[in-house]
């Protein structure tokens, strides 16, 4: 009886979002202030009566309800409790259903956070969601409905959550992911609204402008978790794979990047508007086409969805629609957008462009290179795979031009810089950079290696770099303090995100070219050198787990007959279905991490397992948090809160008052 | 003459038209250096793959067929799409889900004798899943893969 009140609660929220994709948007196109004021209220009930969804479904795990066929699929009475509520997004129905929900949680902050808004932009934009909303719920309704139920008799058991999902790394990555996927519905709901009025301007770009750092800083928590879970789950001491499934986070996370560059051109010098509003388009893009590659199962990789054509041409669709209908509506509306200032062929705009293309770039050639295969199968009939060093051909230029500029831009001036200025602020930051890049991996190494070099190189530069920028900044204040505080949030948190590249920098290079690994197969009272580190093979006992039995190995890591860490790797059974899994043992660090993988148990007593050292892997994930929290607190700067108080103190704002027939190109801009 | 912004304005499309002619160009050379083609087992025992190419293969594992070393991680097994075998040899830890019966993907080259020497060897997370290639290698074969798909159970 509750997962039927599940169901008929989905079907409210069918309803109420289609109300929502048609009051506001129709009540905004004939100046109807009452349905354009249903957008906040319909927008609670949709997320109430998904969030109702959710809750039963969760129920119906904890309750071991095997009568419905999702739990049966994904979970087992055995399974620790945690397992039991994430099982829910362990696979296709469920995880969608909380792709749905975050996106109704992303339009009720809409409604929440847009009290300065005029009121037809935000009742477009809640109506664009609506409508995003309500296509999704129909796809679940008519293809994956979470709620159905097993008949005539369900199993007594269920089949058991896939072991390798049975880790923390699930319970973090899946919901923060789509998080931060599904937030770019809502810049995207902001491009759309303002193309519908014909208004973009600055403050189109100043009010997306949280949305979007908020949406990427999580999308780039949710991508780093996926690595490190992928890192320490899989075993192959890799922290990314280029895997099809990866790509596309990644596709919409340099859109996305790209993004939040561009917006702050369009907000500070009103040029860059239609390619802003572009970026928006194809950054929404990216995260449906992320949607359609996971569940349609056309291509291999490691997240296997049980997969079904039917829902990959349903999501095509929704794709086609949606992005169709922007890029049709942007080739109407382009025409009209005119950029206001011209800039300089040496200025901050330029630098911005530049990152523009650079990160456009990247995101096409990762798209080309996830897509090839799907292509080249339509066209000739063959299967091919396109290989890591592909992307990595691509990626590791780009990145060093990328990083390069990263040191100019913020240094350089709107409208226009001078050489002789730039050469005067970074000449010395620069000459530094290669010293220090040659020296440091001479002294620590004691021979010459081009890869540290260049990468140390190119993080001292945007190291350095931000310094003096600070220096620059805070040069004409009465005191240094005085002057780092009347700097803005916005500041900081770009200079933030910037030393996260700096980090995340040293851990991929040093990690790509440093790490070493070797196979190998020990007896009880073997060992093996890697790196400097003796990995004695200790024994093994027998353990039983919850919900599994487990052979565990002890590693006794010494270096120089110091002892370093014990690792205990394991290699699991799960008791529901038999399924082995095997869980790595690493003892981590902030300079290397230590890491064993066990493979087998041959018949007389011997373990075949893998060993890893590898040096600065941890500083990929702190680059994260850093860049993450950059964008975090950038969102946070004084400006755009400041604008809401104002707002508010006026009642209704003038900007956002009656105009009938809103699709017209309002003129003469409010701010 | 043109005027200035509209000559910025051409400045820009034309940077941005030269960055992108460079990126497509390196993107497609690098794409033609890295495509690994896939063969079904018949495929290779046809004679269609050349010795010493990088290529992937993918197919189920024979029952009875794998041999491992005792002293080393050196393996031997055989896959097959059901109408004709490849032998494939391989160094190194196979994946959790490596079972006889079960599909699996394999990167390497054919030697000299015919044999193929895996460099890696992919087996997927869930065992209900097969892999495309291995559907496709299995139906092309003429073998229905939903009759191969639960073989992995715990009582293998």
């Amino acid at each position: 009886m509750i997962p039927e009140l599940g169901q008929f609660s989905l079907i409210l929220a069918f309803c109420l979002s289609i109300l929502l994709g048609v009051m506001p948007l129709a009540g905004a196109a004939t100046g109807n202030r009452l349905w354009m004021n249903m957008g906040r209220p319909l927008s609670a009930g949709l997320f109430v009566f998904l969030g109702i969804c959710l809750v039963i479904l969760a129920h119906a795990f904890v309750t071991d309800d095997f009568s419905v066929r999702i739990v049966a699929a994904q979970s087992n009475s055995l399974l620790p409790m945690q397992y039991k509520v994430t099982a829910l997004w362990g696979g296709h129905e469920g995880s969608f259903l909380l792709w749905t929900f975050m996106l109704a949680g992303w339009i009720l902050a809409v409604g929440i956070f847009s009290k300065s808004m005029p009121r037809e932009f935000v009742a477009r934009v809640l109506g664009v969601l609506g409508l995003l909303c309500a296509s999704y719920i129909l796809f679940m309704l008519a293809t994956s409905n979470p709620f159905d139920r097993m008949v005539p008799v369900p199993p007594a058991d269920g089949a058991d959550l896939n072991s390798a999902l049975q880790d923390i790394g699930f319970i973090l990555h899946p919901p923060t992911l789509y998080m931060g996927y599904v937030g770019f519905s809502v810049v995207f709901a902001f491009a759309i609204a303002a193309l519908l009025s014909g208004r973009l301007d600055a403050a189109w770009a100043r009010w997306s402008r949280p949305w979007a750092n908020v949406s990427w800083a999580i999308l780039t928590i949710g991508i780093a978790l996926g690595s490190w879970w992928a890192y320490y789950e899989l075993g192959w001491g890799g922290w990314w794979a280029w895997d099809p499934v990866e790509n596309p986070p990644l596709i919409t996370w340099l859109c996305g990047a790209a993004l939040i560059h561009s917006l702050a051109v369009t907000e500070k010098r009103r040029v860059f508007k239609s390619w802003t509003v572009l970026l928006a388009i194809l950054a929404f893009a990216g995260s449906l086409l992320g949607t359609f590659i996971t569940r349609s199962g056309l291509l291999t990789s490691v997240h296997a969805f049980a997969s079904d054509p039917s829902r990959g041409i349903f999501i095509l669709a929704i794709l086609g629609v949606f992005v169709g209908g922007a890029l049709l509506l942007y080739a109407i509306r382009a025409p009209l957008i005119k950029s206001e200032f011209g800039f300089g062929s040496l200025s901050r705009e330029i630098f911005l462009l530049a990152n523009n293309v650079i990160l456009v770039v990247a995101a096409a050639s990762v798209f080309l290179g996830t897509l090839f295969p799907m292509l080249y199968q339509a066209l000739t009939g063959d299967l091919i795979s396109i290989g890591p060093p592909y992307f990595n051909i691509i990626f590791v230029p780009l990145m060093i031009l990328l990083v390069i500029l990263l040191g100019i831009g913020p240094i350089s001036r709107w409208k226009k810089t001078s050489g002789a200025y730039l050469q005067r602020q970074l000449g010395k930051v620069a000459a530094a950079s290669v010293l220090l890049g040659v020296a440091l991996p001479l002294i620590v190494l004691l021979n010459i290696s081009i890869p540290a070099t260049i990468a140390v190189a190119l993080a001292i530069w945007i190291v350095l770099g931000i310094g003096r920028d600070l220096a620059a900044k805070t040069a004409n204040k009465p005191s240094r303090w005085q002057g780092l505080r009347s700097l803005t949030y916005g500041y900081y948190g770009m200079q933030g995100a910037h030393f996260g590249v700096a980090v995340m920098l040293i851990g991929v290079a040093l990690t790509s070219y440093f790490s070493s690994e070797r196979s190998v197969l020990l007896q009880a009272g073997d060992s093996v050198q890697l790196g400097g580190y003796e990995f004695q093979f200790a024994g093994s006992e027998r353990i039983a787990g919850p919900n599994y039995n487990a052979d565990r190995a002890t590693v006794l890591v010494t270096r120089d007959d110091e002892a370093v860490a014990d690792l205990y790797p394991e290699l699991r059974v799960y008791l529901a279905n038999g399924a082995p899994s095997t869980e790595m043992a690493i003892d981590p660090s902030l300079l290397r991490d230590l890491f064993v993988t066990p493979g087998e148990i041959r018949a007389n007593g011997a373990w075949t397992m893998t060993v890893y050292v590898k040096p600065f892997v941890r500083w990929i994930w702190l680059g994260a948090i850093f860049m993450a929290l950059g964008a975090t607190i950038a969102a946070a700067d004084r400006r755009y809160r400041k604008l809401a108080r104002v707002r508010d103190h006026a009642h209704e704002p003038a900007v956002g008052d009656m105009k009938p027939g809103g699709l017209q190109p309002a003129s003469g801009d409010g701010t | 003459m043109m005027k200035p912004h509209r000559r910025k304005r051409l400045g820009a499309i034309l940077f941005v038209a030269f960055g992108l002619s460079v990126a497509v160009t390196l993107t497609l050379f690098a794409l033609s250096q890295n495509i690994n083609m896939f063969y079904s087992p018949t495929q290779v025992a046809n004679g269609e793959v050349e010795s010493g190419t990088l290529f992937r293969i993918g197919g189920m594992v024979k029952d009875g067929s794998v041999e491992q070393q005792q002293d080393s991680l050196a393996v031997n097994f055989v896959t097959t799409d059901f109408v004709h075998d490849v032998a494939i040899e391989y160094e190194g830890i196979l994946p959790d889900l490596f079972r006889e019966g079960q599909g699996i993907v394999a990167e390497g080259r054919l030697d000299a004798l015919g044999v193929f020497q895996a460099s890696r060897v992919l087996a997927k997370h869930d065992e209900n899943y097969m892999s495309p290639e291995v559907r496709a290698a299995l139906e092309q074969a003429g073998a229905n893969p939903e009759n191969h798909q639960f073989r992995a159970t715990p009582e293998d």
